[in-house]
């Protein structure tokens, strides 16, 4: 709901929220052929390259990056554990989608931090599902 | 760390494949790609220099079925070989569920071999994992070269843990999938228990 308001609000193509290590967690709008694991994949190692950076150069991280090209460009915003990543063409502008991107990671946070809150309670609820795969159930994924 | 979405009931499992500079990673990744079916596999990604030396990463995603109606698909990275490139080798290491370390049989190679080991200990660590703990395969890669040392002795000096031990060619696919399937296993295994 919040990122498909984003991508409404900042007039980008697509709005995705991804885990540190590069796991898609969600996206809102349009991915064409895009492969979106490699997108998630490349932009966690983007973000994990620019944070090592600036502990480098005595930062402790860059909240955001930015990549602007020709005619689309990526915007992330970091929220913790999870990225925020915009992508826009020349319909919207820089500023546009930082001031949304702004607002929306507070939400973001917010959602994030009630899903961990959950998470703990329903994979304690769930665990036997995972309790009960059976030699048998990983030798079938090899054939 | 696995990543489980209940929601599009799949598991996510990140393994990665280490070892020296030039032991042959990236061809494990490229033989897996080669030899999988479209349908359950994502796209190659190299990260390279010009000479096609791994400069941050590969990835690909690879989809092997389902378990408790589960989608399961395992991300497999490798990290750059070269003592170089060790921040990046650093942050590839965050969130992993399994590790691969791919050592070049060739005798002037055993050095780089126990650093490169050394390396991966030491990195796990800062990442607050333990080698020991973790699902781990250990590949004895380039087996069909003539210079290549005597795989007890291999064994003696890069076995940690009673480890799952395969030779390999990763060139003509030998013990490839063997190598990918027993610490995908151990990923699965872990799963289970947790």
């Amino acid at each position: 709901m919040v990122l498909a308001r984003l991508c409404v609000e900042c007039a980008s193509r697509v709005v995705f929220l991804v885990d540190r290590d590069g796991q898609t967690i969600a996206f809102h709008g349009d991915i064409g052929d895009m492969d979106t694991m490699s997108f998630s994949s490349l932009a966690a190692g983007n973000v994990a390259a620019t944070s090592s950076m600036a502990k480098l150069i005595g930062e402790d991280v860059f909240p955001a990056v930015v990549h602007e090209g020709e005619r689309e460009s990526i915007f992330i915003s970091v929220i913790g554990r999870s990225l925020l990543v915009v992508v826009f063409d020349e319909r919207s502008t820089l500023g546009l989608v930082k001031l949304r991107t702004k607002k929306a990671s507070f939400e973001v946070a917010s959602i994030l931090d009630e899903a961990v809150r959950d998470s703990t309670t329903f994979s304690m609820n769930n665990s036997s599902v995972f309790a009960e795969i059976t030699d048998e159930d990983i030798d079938s994924l090899f054939g | 760390m696995t990543f489980i979405n209940y929601a599009s009931r799949e598991i996510n499992c990140k393994i990665v494949y280490y070892g020296p500079g030039l032991c042959g990673k990236t061809t494990n990744l490229q033989y897996i790609y080669d030899s999988t079916a479209p349908q359950a596999k994502g796209k190659l990604i190299s990260l390279a220099t010009e000479t096609d030396r791994t400069l941050f990463f590969d990835f690909m995603p690879l989809e092997l079925g389902t378990v408790r109606g589960f989608k399961t698909r395992f991300h497999l990275y490798t990290v750059p070989g070269q003592v170089y490139y060790d921040a990046s080798r650093k942050l590839i290491l965050k969130g992993v569920d399994g590790v691969v370390f791919v050592a070049d049989s060739q005798d002037e190679r055993m050095d780089a071999n126990i650093e490169s080991l050394y390396n991966l200990e030491e990195n796990l660590q800062t990442q607050g994992y333990d080698l020991k703990q973790l699902p781990y395969v250990l590949q004895l890669n380039k087996r069909d070269l003539p210079n290549v040392t005597p795989i007890e002795e291999l064994t003696g000096e890069l076995t940690r843990k009673g480890e799952p031990v395969f030779e390999a060619v990763a060139t003509d696919g030998t013990g490839v999938f063997d190598t990918l399937k027993a610490v995908a296993k151990q990923v699965l295994t872990e799963l289970r228990k947790s």
